[in-house]
């Protein structure tokens, strides 16, 4: 029961050079009321799999339907009413209020001179306020945050009324309370709408908390779909993103610095003070074993090295430092 | 919003009429009120005044109209299209093209035998078939491009080249036909006669009529090529058929008035200054209004001094203020 379905499908630019295969023999399925994070490294192939499921750019080989009908056979108004897209490109209109762009989206719905219709505008009002922006609908579109442009421009692709969403990195530009809100709300609103959304994005650690699926390209070819933490307990996100530098960190879902370790301490304590306490020294280039000859020990409200009493983790650092000459 | 908007709309249509009624009344000869609507009643009593009015003013005025209404939508879709503020109709080398037409007929004839072509139609046929080249190979161009910066940049190319063949022209002619070159390039609304608006009016007519079938797919285009075709715009289709109406405007009006510089890229600022919208469906007519509006003033203005001044002159030196007005007062 998916609402686009790829078959056999390998993505890539024909030059004259000859072709050019990104990835080849994907087989994907995005279903109704999901949300899916198309994640990979640079040159894995993320905008050119958008681009052609979006219908822009023709599929090497292989096809893509759209609920049970080929999407590269359809003309470009049917696609239209399939599909709605949030791009990267900047949308910069004068005099234009967040009313007047959302119902751009409209324009599949409406013949070539017709106004808009009682059902359009209910159609606009509801985008506008599934992305709580009802209170600025009549502002000017240059008067809003990047954060609420980018609302306008998904209450835009909602407005569209299609049964596919597809946003290519829809948090970049963003600030991180924005890359939050806008993740929880793609969240909800394919819960709510029971529209399939896909976003492709670099934020790992969000998508993994948003997604109900994650689609992992990896630069070398191939590609592995599932639930996220599905593919956290299996490693699919450290081969992926494997790396001298840093690691892909099953316990928190972050990338973790990969520092060098030159300098030994032991340590014993307990909670969050361990855990930050453990990052503050691996970054200064201690390593934590079970013996050593200096030893750190925590209380509830200082840090014990040795004998001495340490009010703050700065403290102990630069104790550290002295005792390493 | 609305009442604002039909207010406005509702203002503009009397100013037009009131500054055509004006139009027909001044001149270096006065010609009362009164008269003038009879004269155009058909009942006039005066033969010179009947002669001025039909066949001089009231083709003039018209033609105005015609002008500022046509360079001004066809500026419209050139700022939408490119997604510039500075485009004007004459981006795409049309007007370049023109030029190099008429200095062509002028300047190459002149250095036959035959001497110098003053014929009106030669002109007007050296002028479109210019014009009617440069948009020949600009769409052409926009065929096999997929972006407007190139187009945009290939339009500017060919206007240059046009440019440069007239200046390596005017090199080998002699000072009639320079100054007869000289002369078009000023612009004159009074060389349309009755003949010649017959040609003139349906080419505006259709271009403008093509530009209002094109609104919906200019609004989509103002969100970018992209979003536009996601929407379902055929975008390669439409950019031939704005190229199109564009070169019926601008090369109308160039062929028959001359290059009339600056309403093109005025005229649509001024019309979203006072409607404050971007939707194309309230634009282009605020276009149609606001660019007969401002010719008629520029023609106007024009008779004032005792030696009648090229309108191309006026526009500029008249029309620059105000969009620097309308610039400071935003914001």
């Amino acid at each position: 029961m998916s609402t686009l379905s790829t078959y056999g499908l390998s993505i890539g630019y024909q030059t004259r050079q000859g072709r050019r295969v990104v990835q080849a023999d994907l087989n994907l399925q995005l279903r109704p009321g999901e949300l899916a994070g198309l994640i990979g490294p640079n040159g894995s192939g993320k905008s050119t799999l958008m681009r052609t499921l979006a219908g822009l750019q023709p599929p090497l080989a292989g096809r893509v339907e759209v609920a049970g009908r080929n999407l590269h056979d359809l003309p470009q108004r049917e696609v239209a009413r399939l599909i709605a897209l949030v791009l990267t490109d900047r949308v910069e209109v004068d005099n234009a209020t967040v009313r007047d762009i959302v119902t751009l989206g409209r324009y599949p719905h409406t013949r070539w001179w017709g106004g808009t219709s009682e059902a359009d505008r209910q159609a606009v009002d509801e985008a506008i306020d599934r992305v709580h922006l009802a209170d600025k609908s009549d502002r000017p579109l240059d008067e809003l945050s990047d954060g609420e442009r980018q609302r306008v421009l998904i209450a835009r692709a909602l407005a569209q009324d299609t049964p596919i969403i597809l946003l290519d990195e829809p948090t970049a530009h963003l600030d991180l309370p924005n890359r939050v809100e806008t993740m929880l709300l793609l969240h909800r609103l394919a819960q709510q709408t029971h529209k399939a959304i896909l976003l492709s994005t670099h934020e790992l650690d969000l998508a993994l908390q948003a997604a109900d699926r994650m689609w992992l390209l990896s630069a070398d070819g191939g590609m592995t779909c599932g639930v996220p933490e599905d593919m956290v307990l299996d490693g699919s996100f450290g081969r992926v993103f494997a790396s001298p530098n840093y690691f892909f960190n099953p316990a928190n879902g972050n990338f973790s610095m990969n520092y060098s370790l030159h300098r030994r301490v032991s340590m014993e304590g307990e909670g969050s003070r361990l855990y930050w306490t453990l990052r503050a020294l691996a970054r200064a280039g201690y390593e934590v074993v079970t013996h050593a000859d200096t030893h750190i020990r925590l209380t509830a409200t200082a840090w014990l090295l040795d004998d001495r009493e340490l009010p703050t983790v700065e403290a102990l650092l630069e104790a550290l430092g002295e005792a390493d000459g | 919003m609305a009442t604002r908007r039909s207010l406005l709309f509702v203002l503009l249509a009397v100013l037009l009429a009131v500054l055509f009624w004006a139009d027909l009344a001044l001149g270096s000869v006065h010609i009362p009120l009164g008269e003038v609507v009879s004269t155009l009643a058909g009942q006039g009593t005066d033969a010179v005044h009947e002669e001025i009015l039909l066949n001089l003013r009231l083709p003039r005025a018209i033609t105005a109209v015609l002008t500022g209404a046509a360079l001004a939508v066809a500026g419209l879709m050139m700022q939408t299209l490119f997604a510039n503020p500075l485009a004007d109709p004459y981006i795409l080398g049309v007007s370049s093209g023109g030029s190099l037409g008429v200095a062509v007929v002028v300047m190459a004839a002149s250095l036959l035998p035959i001497g110098t072509i003053t014929n009106g139609w030669a002109l007007i046929g050296a002028a479109t078939a210019g014009a009617l080249a440069v948009l020949l190979l600009v769409i052409g161009v926009s065929l096999r491009v997929r972006n407007a910066v190139s187009l945009l940049i290939v339009g500017m190319m060919f206007g240059m080249i046009a440019g440069s063949v007239v200046n390596v022209l005017q090199n080998f002619s002699n000072p009639d036909a320079i100054k007869l070159f000289v002369m078009w390039t000023f612009g004159s609304l009074g060389a349309v006669t009755w003949e010649y608006m017959r040609v003139l009016a349906p080419v505006v007519a259709a271009g403008i009529g093509l530009a209002f079938v094109l609104q919906k797919k200019l609004d989509c285009l103002l969100l970018g090529e992209h979003y536009a075709r996601s929407l379902g715009v055929a975008v390669e289709r439409t950019r031939v058929l704005i190229v199109l109406a564009t070169g019926l405007l601008a090369g109308g009006v160039t062929a028959f008035v001359g290059p009339v510089a600056f309403v093109g890229i005025a005229v649509p600022h001024i019309a979203r200054g006072l409607f404050r919208t971007a939707s194309h469906r309230v634009l282009l007519p605020a276009c149609v209004l606001c660019g007969g509006v401002l010719l008629l003033v520029c023609d106007l203005v024009s008779q004032l001094p005792a030696h009648t001044l090229p309108v191309n002159t006026v526009s500029a030196l008249f029309g620059a203020p105000v969009i620097i007005w309308i610039i400071l007062k935003r914001k």
